[in-house]
Parts: C-alpha cells; structure tokens; sequence
C-alpha cells in the first residue's frame, strides 16, 4: 500500500484496517521548525476532515485534519517530546497517530503522490 | 493587503533571492521572513554571533531648520529639545487623543533631526508631520536610502574590520561614516535586545556592502521571522500589535519614554497631542484602566495574538497582542493588555488556547536579558 495525500497536506499510509497519519514535507517546510504538537486523545473518534490535532511552529499555528474517519489507535508520544521529528522526519519518526478505519472506501479518493505534488506546487 | 496590491521591493531583492529567502508581503514591500537557516537557527544566530537584516522598508526622514526640535516636540510627549548631538532617542507620535501613531528612534545630527519610522506608517506618518509642523521645518523623506540592522554580540567585531570606529559608539548613539567611497550613518541600536547597530546607506550602495558584510565569518542574513521572535524575547513593542491608535503610552507601559521635562511639573510638561489624557494616566487624575504586561506561560503550549485572557475566575479580562514560544526562553512567552487588577508582577491568569485555560505569570520584560553596550 503505498501512501495517499489530502489537499490539507497530510499524508497517511493504510495498512489493513489500520492507517498511519503525519503531515507531509510540504506542510512542514511551509511551518518551518515544529515547536508544539497536540495530539488527540487515543479511543477518541472522528468524522473525515475533523481537526483531530494542532501543530504548531514559532511563526504559525495550523490544524491536522482527519484524512479519513475513524477511531484513534495509538498517537506518537515521541512526537510530543520533540516536536521537531515533524520537521526531521514527517514521512517516518514524526508520524502523529494511528487511526482504525471506519470507511476503508474513502482512501480511494485521496489524492496519490503525483496529485498531490501537482497540488502542492500550485 | 488585498491579492492585486503591487509590492515595492527593497535594493536588496536580487540579494534576497539569490541567498534563497522566502519572500512574502510586509509593510507593502516583498521581503525574505526566512532564510535556508530557518527562523530558529537564525534567532539563536543573531543572539550568539551577528545577523543582517535588511530593514530598507522602514522610512527615513530628515527635519530641518533651527526650529526643528522645537516643532518635533510638540508632537511627541519626549525631550527633542535638550537632546545633544550624537545621540539617539525612542519616539512616539501621539493623536490627539493621546493614542499611538506611531513609535521612532531619531538621532541629533546636529544639522537635521534624522528619524526612522516603521514601514507600514511611513506614508501616514511623513503626511501628518508634513501637515502639523511642515511650516515650522523642512520635512524631507529619504526614499535614496536603504537601511541594514546588524545584531549580535559578535556584530561590532564585523562591523569594526569594515568601518573601523564604529565600535566606539555606545547604545543610543550615532555617526556618520565612510565605506568605499559611500557613506554611511550608523547607530549602536536596533530591535533584537543584542548589541548591534543600524546603519542606514545610499540605495546604490547597499547590495555592495550587505554583501561585504554577509562576507564577514560571523555574519548571516536574519528574515522577518526572526526580528519578531528577537524583539518579542527582548520585551519590545511591534506597533500594529501591541501598541496602535486605540493604546496610550501609559497603557503601553511607555512611561519611560517620556523623561522627566515633558511630565506634570516639569519644565515644558505637556503641550504635546493628548497631553491631559497622557499625563492624567500618570498622575492618576485620568482612569488607566488596562496596561501592556508580559506573560510567561506554566505549560508548552504557545499561546498567539488574540488569544483572550482571563482571571482565575474565568472573568475576561484582556487579549494577548504578540506571543510566540521563544526560541531563547524555549517556553511561550507573550504580552498582551490586562485590567489594572491583574496586571501586578506575579499575578497568574488563564489564557484560553482552543477552549482549554492555560496559565500564565504576568512577569517583567525584557523576557531574555538586554546586552546594549553602555560603555
């Protein structure tokens, strides 16, 4: 499976039933250096495109929106520690949550790499 | 700014974008907010060694005449007068309502009175002191000249190799200078809380000598970002934000901006705009209902601009007007307006952060400690 993209700039990356959030490089080099993450509460449930979490730079604040609905599984505790693995590694170690799937078939309509990096560079 | 707005460029866009910065509108003029060094490793470069601004959005002005001072005064509640030659002071253009126009640093050259607003206000500006005072003195913009700040413990060691003397001017103090063949008027200030200077140069001449100094090993350009996180740790006001057309000085907590000859009993006390409004708030004889305090927070969570403060008891009581996690302090800082109840040293509040209170300690600014050299 490899990983889709949202117009929000988040990626995720969907294995069985469960998906992996983060923000894409794109998204933090336009936030420049992460210095606060809040993260949702693991068992919390939300629709796609809800806020689900807050990152935030020194010179902006921005929300992380659901890219698909579903229940929250785990978060990346490390992440809160070190809000800079946003920046370092967003596609890896600055992962932000894991999300159960409540609606596999909304993954379709995400956008793959090559949208969205024409969509990133409009 | 609307979309179709045509932004002015500074002399040193070509530098700007050579060195990668990424531009965005300020002030109506496109300039760099970041550098490839990111605002982070800028801020805490400027702090430990030296960094270059390019600040040619600001606007610079002379005032001319042997009634000069005399007529600036009457538009500011500061002492022009008795200013001596060479040095520099903090300004503030007041409504007659005693509210913030805008705030200046200007220098006694002993020929003119040589003074630099902020960008955004310069047009305003130089159109009301035109208006009040115009046929008292020469008002005569600069729009010839560009204007570099150079900030850090290490910016006079750079300075120094290419302007030798400057190092021996003081905080607040200024000259005029050569560097090859172009001259130069710098002052030991700036807007960061570090030692540094301002050095203000002919248009043609200042991708020549910014580039010289970014030669320097000590030296890096510093964008936008930066100056706001440096100036914000430092304690200093950004006019737009913290103070505006609807704050007093004394509300702003300004009170040492105004010396001693202007205040209630003083020699030439008053006979500025919104003098009695003013001058009451000092004396206590008109109602200060609100004050500039800065805020340090208990929690990690950054707390911004028009984030609503509350008492304890969940009673608003005021709004944050700049506030950022510092990159020096390493936990959020900010400062905002209080009712006079909370505004004592000490006192916690709540500021409400997406619906939940984070606390925060009113406390004294600047939040890192100033270095200006004194001497």
């Amino acid at each position: 499976m490899s990983l889709k993209y949202t117009e929000e700039h988040e990626w995720i990356l969907v294995e069985g039933d469960v998906a992996t959030v983060g923000i894409t490089h794109h998204a933090q080099d336009a936030l420049g250096d992460v210095v606060f993450v809040e993260l949702p509460a693991v068992g919390s449930s939300f629709e796609q495109k809800a806020v689900a979490g807050v990152v935030e730079s020194v010179k902006a604040a921005a929300d992380v929106y659901m890219p698909i609905s579903g229940e929250i599984t785990e978060v990346n505790e490390a992440l809160r520690d070190d809000p800079s693995l946003a920046n370092t590694d967003p596609l890896g170690a600055g992962w932000f949550f894991k999300v159960k799937l409540s609606d596999a078939s909304q993954v379709n309509a995400l956008l793959d790499e090559t949208a969205y990096t024409a969509f990133a560079a409009s | 700014m609307s979309a179709d707005t045509v932004l002015l460029n500074t002399p040193l866009n070509a530098l700007h974008i050579e060195l990668g910065a990424r531009m965005v509108p300020f002030a109506g003029y496109s300039m760099p907010v970041q550098y490839p060094m990111g605002l982070m490793a800028e801020h805490h470069h400027t702090r430990a060694e030296a960094g270059l601004f390019d600040v040619s959005h600001m606007g610079q002005l002379r005032l001319v005449g042997p009634d000069a001072a005399a007529a600036f005064e009457s538009l500011m509640p500061v002492d022009v007068i008795d200013l001596p030659v060479g040095k520099q002071r903090y300004g503030l253009l007041l409504t007659d309502e005693g509210t913030i126009i805008d705030d200046l640093m200007f220098v006694n050259r002993g020929t003119d009175i040589f003074v630099i607003v902020n960008g955004a206000c310069k047009v305003n500006d130089i159109a009301h002191i035109q208006a009040r005072i115009g046929s008292r003195c020469q008002v005569i913009p600069m729009p010839e000249r560009a204007l570099l700040a150079l900030q850090g413990p290490k910016a006079v060691d750079a300075l120094a190799r290419m302007v030798p003397g400057v190092e021996k001017l003081v905080f607040m103090t200024g000259a005029s200078y050569e560097w090859q063949g172009a001259d130069l008027f710098i002052t030991r200030s700036g807007y960061t809380g570090e030692d540094g200077f301002e050095i203000s140069v002919g248009n043609q001449h200042v991708d020549a000598f910014a580039r010289a100094l970014l030669a320097q090993s000590e030296v890096k350009p510093i964008g936008l970002g930066a100056r706001n996180s440096l100036r914000l740790e430092a304690g200093l006001c950004l006019y737009g934000n913290d103070i505006d057309t609807t704050t007093t000085p004394i509300e702003a907590g300004l009170n040492w901006a105004i010396q001693k000859v202007r205040r209630t009993g003083g020699l030439r006390a008053g006979g500025f705009p919104g003098a009695h409004i003013v001058l009451g708030q000092m004396d206590g004889t008109h109602a200060l209902t609100r004050k500039r305090v800065g805020l340090i927070a208990q929690e990690r969570v950054p707390v911004r601009e028009h984030v609503e403060l509350q008492n304890t008891q969940g009673v608003k009581i005021g709004e944050v007007t700049s506030g950022l996690l510092g990159p020096s302090t390493n936990i959020p800082v900010a400062m905002g307006y209080v009712d006079v109840a909370s505004a004592a040293l000490g006192t916690v509040i709540h500021a409400m952060v997406r619906g939940k209170a984070v606390p925060m300690t009113v406390s004294a600014m600047p939040f890192v400690p100033n270095r200006y050299y004194r001497g």
